[in-house]
């Protein structure tokens, strides 16, 4: 195609957009409208996957080991654990340190825990990370099963149901984002068919006089495109301004050292291309939708 | 130039609207086609551009089988010919100028030509004074003036014109008979759909008269033979 064409299709596309007025407003709007709940679910999708990773590195197996397991035997087990596919790391800890850490997470009310130190009830332990956090329930099983551990803790419950929550947020989020989508593909290819029919003279004229259907087609590909990406401008700046509140005030939040969230940045710039992308597509998708019709010799 | 041979076409609605069309124009040449309404001359026209396809026989135009041409050759094809209608078919918000170079945008002809192949069109219809014009601040006449210009453009080879005096006055329509007269003796085929008995018997040519689908009469200099 020459430069003159292009230019004179994206001029076309872009006086059509303005000239159609309240449908380019409308059209515009179903696209802001979708792009700000896709964004909405974005962050929240993405961010939730952010904190479920995380939470999933910090699941790890703790193995109480018998008061009464000579050294040898502490050897014997650690080998054996060891031995177990797909294990990240195996620590040792010993009791002592142990109730160091419990003094320690408990602050000020830790102190009482002091008493203990002389006579210390708590057992050495093996800290065992899975290479897959998913793994973590077969491997704690596996280790159940060896002489001389006392018992195994990874917070089962707590495990499971984050990763069920993960699960089932993932892919509700992935159907809503689908059908919204779809949503306003359809309104686009409507508010453009609408904009055909008042240009179908002028196609006709087109194709009388020898256009080919590309060439037809280009400008309403340059207006589907252009209502997309406007319609993605107010969703970009609702997210960038809302998310960068929101990381001002997670700051304070994690000083207590609560769940992160992702940072602005790239997040942010990420977030926003995807976005415009999103609505680009849907534009350009919903415009040659609609026009495909009239393009039949 | 045009060959068409036991042309039959049949619209899906099961109106016949040519029944056994034989028929064959030279380059050059001037045709009139006169008939009721209805009886087969629109659809005649629109085969020559491949506006419609027919259900049997075989129309050569310009040595292309349009029964056989592929969809996507469709608009090169078209390139070739000339179409001009009763109502005009100019865009309302173009300018008279823009009307015409639209014409040569939509094939892609470089900026540069397409300056200077509308004025010397517009010249040709005698209209470069009233480039500038939108549609509406023109006269019939004038309209249909850069409809052809529109059409005479991309200097086709043949030129379908149909009813072009259609909607206008007899004074306006010699004016447009001596333009399409004009372009005629530069060498490129017209074929003129018309209802006007004044025009086919005073500006003689080919006349071809259609009844029911079908070629009755198909004389040179020939008469309009129908009572208005």
């Amino acid at each position: 195609m020459k430069f003159s064409t292009l230019k004179r299709h994206f001029k076309e596309g872009a006086r059509n957009t303005w000239r159609n007025g309240w449908m380019t407003i409308a059209s515009i709007g179903a696209v802001t409208t979708t792009l700000i709940l896709v964004g909405v679910f974005l962050v929240l999708m993405l961010n939730l996957n952010h904190i479920a990773n995380e939470l999933e590195d910090d699941v790890q197996i703790k193995a109480l080991i018998e008061v009464t397991a000579e050294e040898s035997d502490v050897d014997q087990l650690e080998e054996n654990i060891n031995n177990i596919n797909g294990i990240e790391s195996i620590d040792f800890s010993t009791k002592e340190e142990e109730l160091e850490n419990l003094i320690d997470s408990m602050g000020e009310q830790g102190q009482a825990w002091g008493l203990y130190e002389q006579d210390n009830p708590l057992n050495d332990v093996f800290i065992v990370k899975a290479e897959d956090p998913l793994e973590t329930e077969r491997i704690a099983a596996e280790i159940e099963e060896f002489d001389f551990i006392y018992r195994v803790n990874y917070g089962q419950e707590y495990v499971d149901t984050l990763f069920k929550f993960n699960e089932y947020a993932r892919n509700v989020g992935l159907v809503l984002i689908a059908a919204l989508v779809f949503t306003a593909i359809f309104l686009i290819s409507n508010t453009i068919k609408i904009t055909i029919l008042a240009r179908k003279k002028e196609i006709g004229i087109m194709k009388l006089v020898g256009a080919t259907n590309n060439f037809i087609r280009w400008p309403f590909f340059v207006e589907g495109m252009f209502l997309g990406v406007l319609g993605s401008v107010i969703p970009i700046a609702v997210i960038l301004i809302g998310y960068y509140f929101l990381t001002q005030n997670m700051a304070i939040l994690q000083q207590f050292n609560f769940v992160t969230i992702l940072d602005f940045y790239p997040f942010a710039l990420q977030i926003s291309l995807i976005i415009v992308g999103i609505g680009a597509s849907i534009g350009v998708w919903g415009s040659l939708m609609s026009v495909r019709k009239f393009l039949k010799v | 130039m045009i060959k068409m041979q036991e042309v039959y076409m049949t619209y899906p609605n099961g109106v016949v609207a040519l029944n056994g069309v034989d028929v064959t124009i030279e380059q050059g040449e001037f045709v009139y086609i006169v008939g009721h309404s209805g009886a087969g001359k629109s659809t005649f026209t629109k085969m020559l551009f491949r506006e419609e396809v027919p259900t049997k026989g075989s129309v050569v135009v310009n040595n292309t089988d349009i029964t056989t041409l592929k969809w996507k050759e469709v608009p090169y094809f078209r390139r070739n010919i000339g179409v001009v209608y009763q109502d005009f078919r100019l865009l309302p918000k173009l300018t008279v100028y823009e009307n015409i170079a639209f014409a040569l945008e939509v094939i892609e002809e470089s900026p540069k030509n397409i300056r200077k192949r509308v004025m010397s069109v517009l010249d040709q219809v005698g209209l470069k004074n009233k480039a500038r014009f939108i549609p509406d601040e023109l006269s019939g006449g004038e309209q249909q003036r850069v409809a052809i210009a529109r059409a005479m453009v991309n200097h086709p080879s043949l030129l379908i014109a149909d009813e072009p005096t259609g909607n206008l006055d007899p004074e306006t329509s010699w004016e447009i008979m001596r333009i399409l007269e004009e372009i005629n003796a530069s060498g490129t085929t017209i074929l003129m759909a018309t209802h006007s008995k004044e025009i086919v018997n005073t500006v003689k040519k080919r006349v071809i008269a259609m009844e029911d689908g079908m070629i009755v009469r198909d004389e040179h200099r020939g008469e309009y033979g129908y009572e208005v």
